[in-house]
């Protein structure tokens, strides 16, 4: 009767040792050994991004082939519309509720950086080894942001028109100089078989005309802000050289050599390739088309120098991690991940970007030596400029924004340049220096 | 005599007919313009719309925008987070206002002319001056799911419809509407016994037709287009509703006619409401004097 009873006993212990043993190997197997989730937000939604619809597609390329090389992390991707993507993530930084992975604009890195909504990437030296200069996010000299691709803007023209006027092309090493560029396009308005001798791209807005336009500024020896203290924009954006800028630039309008801030989208998109314009200053995301269209016709120049070297805007969007990521060692992986080679060649052929580094973009089919786009690698690695690096840029570009606006719509010079300088110091003493 | 008398009359009637036309074209062009331009090619609708072909279907007309706008944008997704978080806070605002309304209007309290005082305050106070409180507020704020208790409200459904269910606009409505009904119909209730509660129920909201459909149609169309609010509350596009879908066109090449297009579908719902509460909400303002 006892032996019976122990046997049962004992039985019921196995049964229940069994059952611990198999809800406990459960319960491993559903956290310790899950992989843990990172947060990614990009500003892709729409399909479009700003840039080109492939863009999405590759980052969503990358996060597929991240999670199913590991079984560390599991990156989920939450797309935001490019229009209001800042915003959203300003109200989530204010609610705590930030991402681990955030893509950011490089020009608006630095605010970002400032403003505790991201920390430095644990990056080394080595990773991004032979990196372009405008996809690596720096700020007060630590690393924040990596770009996988870069963006370069170039004189869109072609070979038999420059030929037909006598116009000589333009090299790197050998650009146009401020009164080339100005006699080109006098001779060309002179022909009249043009709408108008070169499309600025003036109906594109926002970020488009600090990136786009800041460049002359530069050239001509004035900046939007002065780069040696961050703390003014006195004697750089209202200085002589920058008047220069500025009559040069109105003088685009009022001589109708490019159409005005009124510009029709659709002639944006399509003004070069059907004949409107002569010249078109625009970028590599959309030099495809006009190749398709032109064929070897079609070059891709340099920015003219207006006596302070050739320059064009640099950095694009760029991953980073956020300041309240728990996993930032997670984040990192991925972001590590994204930037090698393949990646960057992956998003080079199915969009046209600039590949980040120059051993992706030698094997590129758009960037590879003799490729239809190889000149703009060159154009971002010898041009290329990046946007001040300081927080207050995100002022700074709006500012810029409505001052070239207004002159190119016939305002005062003098007196625009003044008051956007005067805007420029007001916001940099609102906010104590931005910590230079 | 008499024929002159009819003639004036006639003339006034013309006048009178003219006048109408022209305030119901100055609503209608718009909407004639996006219906166009929803079916036309950008580069068409951009160089149409300098002149009068804008308005008429002319030129190459299809459906490539709708398809087009479908692809770009989850459109089904979206108008069922709006309708529904439409919906929900505006059952939930009819019977939470009502009730305020009810008690502000029909019962004795110490305090009550005050409340009314402070509730009718808040309509001069702009949402945009306290949004960044109440997103830290309801960053904060706890909540029962399916998933156990959670702090913060952040992307769900809740944090779009529960701090609009109280507004000042909609319980004054009530107020006033309450206030006009004959309060012989409410003392013969309690006469015989009716409780607080049955008297709102069975006698004052069955005369509150007019005053509903006017609260329910105000509030739709504030919810339905709220913007601001659900930019700052959901990351998650599985809760985004229409208005910030609608950001989606708005890249560095702006798809007009997808917008359009997206604009047409987006006014449909809120059209049928307006046709299936027409005849309620004209007789309402007729009697509040609301003029929407």
């Amino acid at each position: 009767m006892d032996d019976s009873l122990t046997a049962r006993r004992e039985e019921r212990m196995k049964r229940l040792l069994l059952a611990t043993a198999i809800v406990a190997a459960a319960l491993m197997n559903s956290s310790s050994f899950a992989a843990t989730e990172l947060t990614m937000w990009y500003h892709g939604a729409g399909g479009d991004a700003g840039l080109n619809p492939e863009e999405r597609n590759g980052v969503l390329s990358v996060i597929d082939e991240f999670n199913s090389s590991q079984s560390d992390w599991v990156v989920k991707l939450e797309s935001f519309p490019r229009a209001v993507y800042n915003d959203s993530v300003t109200a989530a930084a204010l609610a705590g509720n930030l991402p681990d992975i955030l893509d950011v604009d490089g020009p608006n890195m630095p605010n970002w950086a400032w403003s505790g909504y991201m920390q430095p990437l644990p990056l080394t030296d080595e990773d991004i080894a032979n990196f372009l200069p405008g996809p690596i996010g720096k700020w007060q000299g630590k690393l924040y942001s990596i770009g996988l691709w870069d963006s370069a803007v170039a004189i869109f023209a072609r070979k038999s028109i420059l030929d037909e006027f006598g116009i000589r092309i333009p090299t790197l090493d050998q650009p146009w100089t401020g009164d080339e560029f100005n006699a080109a396009l006098e001779s060309l308005k002179a022909s009249g078989k043009f709408e108008y001798p070169i499309d600025m791209g003036t109906a594109w807005t926002g970020e488009w005309y600090p990136y786009a336009f800041s460049p002359f500024l530069q050239s001509f020896g004035g900046d939007i802000v002065d780069r040696t203290t961050y703390k003014t924009a006195q004697n750089v954006l209202n200085g002589p050289e920058a008047i220069a800028f500025g009559e040069w630039w109105q003088n685009l309008f009022t001589s109708k050599l490019a159409p005005g801030t009124s510009q029709d989208p659709g002639d944006r998109a399509t003004g070069f390739i059907e004949g409107k314009y002569a010249l078109s200053w625009n970028g590599n995301w959309q030099a495809l088309p006009a190749v398709e269209k032109f064929g070897d016709d079609l070059l891709f120049l340099p920015a003219p120098d207006f006596g302070h070297g050739s320059k064009i805007g640099a950095a694009s969007w760029q991953f980073g991690i956020s300041s309240t990521s728990k996993h930032p060692d997670g984040a990192a992986a991925f972001i590590k991940f994204a930037i090698q080679d393949k990646f960057l060649v992956r998003f080079s052929d199915l969009g046209g970007f600039i590949p980040a580094r120059k051993t992706a973009a030698e094997q590129s089919v758009n960037y590879k030596p003799g490729a239809p786009l190889e000149v703009f690698f060159g154009l971002s690695e010898k041009q290329g400029f990046v946007r001040p690096v300081t927080p207050g840029y995100v002022v700074d570009a709006r500012v810029f924004e409505k001052a070239v606006a207004d002159i190119a719509n016939g305002a005062d010079v003098v007196d625009t340049l003044d008051a956007a300088a005067d805007e420029i110091d007001a916001d940099i003493e609102r906010n104590n220096g931005y910590g230079f | 005599m008499a024929g002159s008398v009819f003639i004036a009359r006639r003339a006034g009637t013309a006048w009178s007919y003219a006048l109408l036309i022209l305030v119901a074209l100055i609503f209608l062009i718009p909407i004639v313009f996006m219906v166009m331009s929803s079916f036309k090619p950008d580069q068409q609708l951009l160089s149409d719309s300098g002149s009068i072909r804008a308005f008429l279907p002319v030129g190459d007309l299809s459906l490539q925008n709708y398809v087009g706008a479908f692809e770009r944008v989850p459109v089904a997704l979206f108008v069922f987070n709006s309708v529904f978080v439409t919906a929900v806070t505006v059952v939930l605002s009819l019977l939470v206002c009502s009730l305020a309304g009810f008690s502000l209007a029909f019962l004795n309290w110490f305090g009550r002319d005050t409340v009314l005082a402070v509730i009718i305050a808040t309509l001069i106070v702009p949402f945009e001056t306290i949004a960044i409180p109440l997103l830290l507020m309801v960053a904060k704020l706890p909540w029962i799911s399916t998933h156990g208790f959670e702090v913060g409200w952040l992307n769900t459904y809740h944090v779009q419809i529960i701090p609009w269910v109280a507004d000042g606009l909609t319980v004054f409505l009530f107020v006033q509407y309450f206030r006009d009904l004959p309060r012989d119909l409410l003392e013969a209730a309690r006469i015989d016994g009716a409780s607080w509660w049955q008297v709102y129920r069975m006698v004052i909201m069955p005369l509150s037709g007019p005053v509903l459909a006017t609260a329910a149609i105000l509030k739709c169309l504030a919810m339905y287009n709220q913007y601001l609010w659900p930019l700052m509350v959901t990351q998650a596009e599985a809760y985004r509703p229409l208005m910030v879908g609608l950001q989606y066109f708005f890249q560095l090449n702006i798809a007009w006619g997808q917008v359009m297009a997206y604009l047409c579908i987006v006014s449909v719902p809120i059209i049928v409401l307006y046709l299936v509460l027409q005849r309620a909400f004209i007789t309402s303002i007729a009697s509040t004097g609301i003029k929407g």
